[in-house]
């Protein structure tokens, strides 16, 4: 007799993958329209994953940021998963690695929280966060209010960051559930500089804040 | 087509005073109604011919014609029995798709056994996959039980398993596969044992109902779906409109605290059923919604309705407006006859009902699932052209404290003051000293003489008192108007929730009275420990003081006008066999966690866990907390389950039992059949967590 679950061939816990595209916007600024994305990608099971996570922004066919990351994922707690493992940031002509070590999940009253503290070279330690809310307009209509502060311990200059609190970043997104899977959006982002980020933006002829319409797409499988 | 409309008895409707419940959604998206030429299509020919026994027309056959005629299920009778399991095409939405058949057709085929034989099924599997069948209910020796890994390895692909049993009881059964989700995929049949012995009760005709969920999905996406996003399949949630008309009746601070006890958990009031119509096509005996199951019946004759509730996933709740029922058995045992306007079949049930339907009228037999998210639907008339009204969805309720197995008796902080409480107005009522702390017992002893207080089933019947150890001394029940979630147990059985009379409790105070506790079993609130494996990322919530609520319809049901069954009223028609008391108790826990799709039982999912034991002969109680917000149908393989419902001389005996969210129920189980038998959530998709092996040595 085997020992195998009751069911033959129904696995509680099997390895899944998940595929997310949190964003892929297009925004109206200034004749430049840059494109905009955020996306994940996860194998695994209840407790344990492996996450690739991929957010960028692309101007003129050219990468003005991109922030890959490669992390292990362990649920600790019923709504809280910490995940640690390596980032890599770039800016055109940059690049910084970084080890980095975080928390993902949903906090009291739905807030969706993504926040993680990376170290990278010259004692560099810089802490991201972000919050995201969902309200639920029909069962289909979603309104999603979202908040990131970047905050560096030290001067970057050729990654173009000051130390103190960088850059916040606010956006109010609509999307049409067409499906679970594929929802459609339109928004307005906001981000501002500070400190010394905004000095060397200034210093590259760059403004400091910008705000702008963007459409564009969620979709996961 | 033409149809009747003479429902004189009418279409019973839901009171319109629940504010708990939301109103019918116009825009709620229609749930997957099915084809209307209905039912399964175009077998592939059937396979496997029964050597002694009689087969019944195949009347699915049709393609695309309207039929019209009187659904007519197959069904098999006979003591030796051939089945096949094939993959069979069928076609319930208008999608083409593969199910898993037994002898070709989903359902499978009605297996009418009797009493008393001995019945021989050869089970030829023809899949590529191993597979087996599991005779719910039935008693009998432990390999002859069907449950891979358990009681045999199962059916290989290609091989034949030859199934060989007496049959020791009578009565409204079902089989079904026990691998894989092969459940879901078709493989489903119901067994009727005629008794030995007359039937206690008199019936002129008799049909199967079975309640099945069919989806066009591949259940492994489903499962899938369900670990990467929980709530995929909820389209009932609550929205913008539901919180700008709540604030608007009880204000933003009263909102905010009604609310604030689910934003913390993070959990959803409206979490009713994993699975819903959004991917499910409710079947009545195979039939879509579109046109449904028809019946026929005779002038003055009495019918009898053998429901059995074969789905994977869905409970359902039951009536036929205009017609009472008369339960007269529970999981294919007689009981105490119980006359109801409607009940809530869980997965794995079985009810028999008996009708007396007039032979000037149709009948719609209307099963919507407990979600509301859709429904099975049958006509019960005296000609096959005609139908009845099919009454709209009840409402989507919202869960309550209740369903959370909150401990109401420290409910300090709680504001009432802007909650609209419908139809008393309770201005001025100051309970801030009335001493109702009653620690783990039940605070009562209520001045039942005081009008205000006859109404409320505490006074009624010291049996089935609904006022538990609240303490209202922290509550600030200063400006309560209106509009009293009614939909809440708590309240369901007080005036204002029964009727418009409006009571004025202007200045009464309660300080004075000396309300003494009140010990009462059926209501009795203990507080439970939970032990340290029910502690982590796969856990999500924890029952504080779980209820016996045996008379509690459940979510969705309460006070909406009708009688509705409730555990309470279901005895046993005869004595209890085995009159020992238990020797032990065994406590099990429900758990889960909703959001990462995780189903355990202590907090241990099956795979990590060691069998219960029990001895060969011992009678134990089993006490089952439920910390989950949902209901869990839980299913005993090979032994009785005696529920506790009230009468130790006439327990009824069940197979399946259901435990409501934050409920705890309990019931006896004389150890007599040895073997490993499967002890498990009959949800299908809680199934791979929530089980137990349980050893009878």
């Amino acid at each position: 007799m085997s020992v195998l679950p009751a069911y033959a061939g129904m696995e509680d816990d099997p390895l899944i993958t998940k595929l997310m595209l949190g964003k892929f916007e297009v925004g109206n600024l200034k004749g430049t329209n840059p494109i905009a994305w955020e996306s994940s990608a996860w194998i695994g099971k209840d407790i344990n994953k492996l996450y690739l996570k991929f957010d960028g922004e692309r101007v003129n066919g050219k990468n003005q940021g991109t922030e890959s990351q490669l992390l292990l994922s362990h649920a600790i707690s019923a709504f809280w998963d910490v995940q640690g493992g390596i980032r890599h940031d770039t800016v055109p002509g940059a690049s910084r690695d970084y080890a980095t070590i975080g928390v993902q999940g949903v906090a009291p009253y739905f807030f969706e929280t993504d926040a993680s503290l990376s170290f990278g070279k010259n004692n560099q330690v810089k802490l991201n966060t972000s919050f995201e809310y969902e309200m639920m307009l029909t069962q289909k209509w979603v309104l999603s209010p979202e908040l990131g502060l970047n905050i560096y311990a030290k001067d970057d200059e050729k990654m173009g960051v000051g130390s103190g609190l960088s850059d916040v970043e606010a956006g109010l997104r609509l999307r049409y559930e067409v499906a679970r899977e594929f929802a459609p959006y339109i928004g307005i982002n906001w981000g501002k500089k500070f400190g010394g980020s905004a000095d060397f933006a200034t210093a590259e002829g760059e403004d400091t804040s910008e705000t702008m319409l963007v459409v564009g797409v969620r979709a996961w499988y | 087509m033409k149809t009747t409309n003479r429902e004189k008895k009418g279409v019973l409707t839901a009171p319109e005073n629940n504010i708990g419940l939301s109103m019918s959604n116009k825009t709620r998206r229609t749930f997957v109604k099915g084809l209307a030429a209905g039912g399964a299509v175009a077998t592939l020919g059937l396979s496997g011919c029964s050597t002694s026994a009689t087969t019944s027309p195949m009347a699915k056959s049709k393609g695309s014609t309207m039929s019209m005629k009187a659904s007519k299920e197959p069904e098999l009778s006979g003591k030796v029995f051939d089945l096949t399991i094939d993959e069979q095409r069928v076609n319930f939405t208008g999608k083409p798709r593969i199910a898993t058949a037994i002898n070709g057709t989903v359902p499978a085929p009605t297996l009418r056994w009797k009493e008393g034989e001995t019945v021989t099924l050869r089970v030829k599997n023809n899949l590529s996959v191993d597979s087996s069948i599991h005779w719910h209910g039935l008693i009998l020796p432990n390999g002859m039980d069907g449950v891979p890994g358990l009681t045999y390895d199962g059916i290989k692909p290609g091989e034949t398993f030859v199934y060989k049993f007496p049959l020791i009881q009578s009565g409204t059964y079902w089989y079904h596969s026990h691998s894989g989700f092969q459940e879901q995929t078709g493989m489903h049949g119901v067994i009727v044992i005629e008794p030995k012995d007359a039937y206690p009760f008199k019936f002129d005709r008799e049909y199967v109902v079975s309640l099945s969920d069919w989806s066009d999905e591949d259940p492994d996406r489903i499962y899938a779906k369900l670990k990467k996003l929980s709530h995929y399949y909820n389209f009932n949630e609550r929205t913008l409109g539901d919180l700008i008309k709540q604030i608007k009746k009880t204000g933003l601070k009263s909102t905010m605290n009604d609310r604030e006890m689910w934003n913390e958990m993070r959990m959803s009031q409206r979490d009713l059923s994993d699975v819903t119509g959004h991917t499910y096509t409710y079947l009545m005996n195979g039939e879509t919604p579109r046109e449904g199951w028809r019946g026929l019946f005779k002038e003055g004759e009495k019918i009898l309705l053998r429901f059995a509730n074969t789905s994977a996933m869905s409970f359902f709740d039951v009536r036929i407006p205009g017609l009472k029922m008369t339960v007269v058995s529970s999981d294919g045992q007689y009981i105490k006859p119980v006359t109801v306007d409607e009940f809530r079949i869980g997965v794995a049930e079985t009810y028999d009902v008996i009708v007396e339907p007039d032979v000037d009228n149709a009948y719609t037999i209307f099963a919507q699932s407990l979600g509301r998210s859709g429904y099975a639907r049958g006509t019960l008339a005296p000609d096959e052209r005609l139908m009845a009204k099919v009454p709209s969805l009840d409402p989507v309720p919202n869960l309550t404290h209740i369903d959370m197995g909150m401990d109401m008796s420290s409910m300090s902080g709680m504001d009432h003051s802007g909650m609209d409480m419908g139809g008393g107005s309770m201005a001025g009522m100051d309970h801030s000293k009335m001493n109702m702390s009653g620690g783990d017992s039940m605070a009562g002893g209520m001045d039942c003489s005081d009008p205000m207080h006859a109404s409320m089933d505490a006074c009624k019947s010291k049996a089935k008192p609904k006022m538990s150890g609240m303490d209202h001394s922290k509550m600030d029940m200063g400006n309560m108007s209106g509009g009293m979630d009614c939909s809440d147990p708590m309240h369901a059985s007080m005036d204002a929730c029964k009727n418009k009379a409006k009571p004025s409790m202007a200045s009464m105070d309660h300080s004075k009275m000396a309300m003494g506790g009140v010990k009462n079993s059926a209501m009795d609130i203990t507080r439970v420990k939970h032990a340290a494996t029910e502690y982590g990322p796969h856990i999500d919530m924890r029952a504080e003081a779980p209820l016996l609520r045996l008379d509690d319809p459940g979510i969705g049901l309460r006070n909406n006008g009708r009688k509705v069954l409730t555990y309470a009223d279901i005895k046993n028609l005869y004595p209890t066999i085995d009159k020992r008391p238990p020797s032990r108790e065994i406590e099990l826990h429900l758990t889960g966690n909703m959001a990462r799709y995780m189903w355990s039982i202590n907090g241990v999912k099956y795979a990590d866990a060691k069998p219960i034991e029990l001895k060969f002969g011992e009678r134990v109680r089993i006490v089952l907390i439920n910390d989950t917000m949902m209901s869990h149908p839980i299913h005993m393989h090979g032994m009785w389950s005696e529920l506790e419902s009230g009468d130790n001389d006439y327990l009824p005996r069940k197979h399946t039992i259901v435990v409501q969210p934050g409920a705890k129920i309990s019931y006896l189980v004389t150890a007599d059949a040895k073997g490993r038998w499967a002890y498990h959530c009959h949800l299908l998709f809680h199934m791979g967590g929530m089980f137990r092996e349980i050893k009878v040595v």
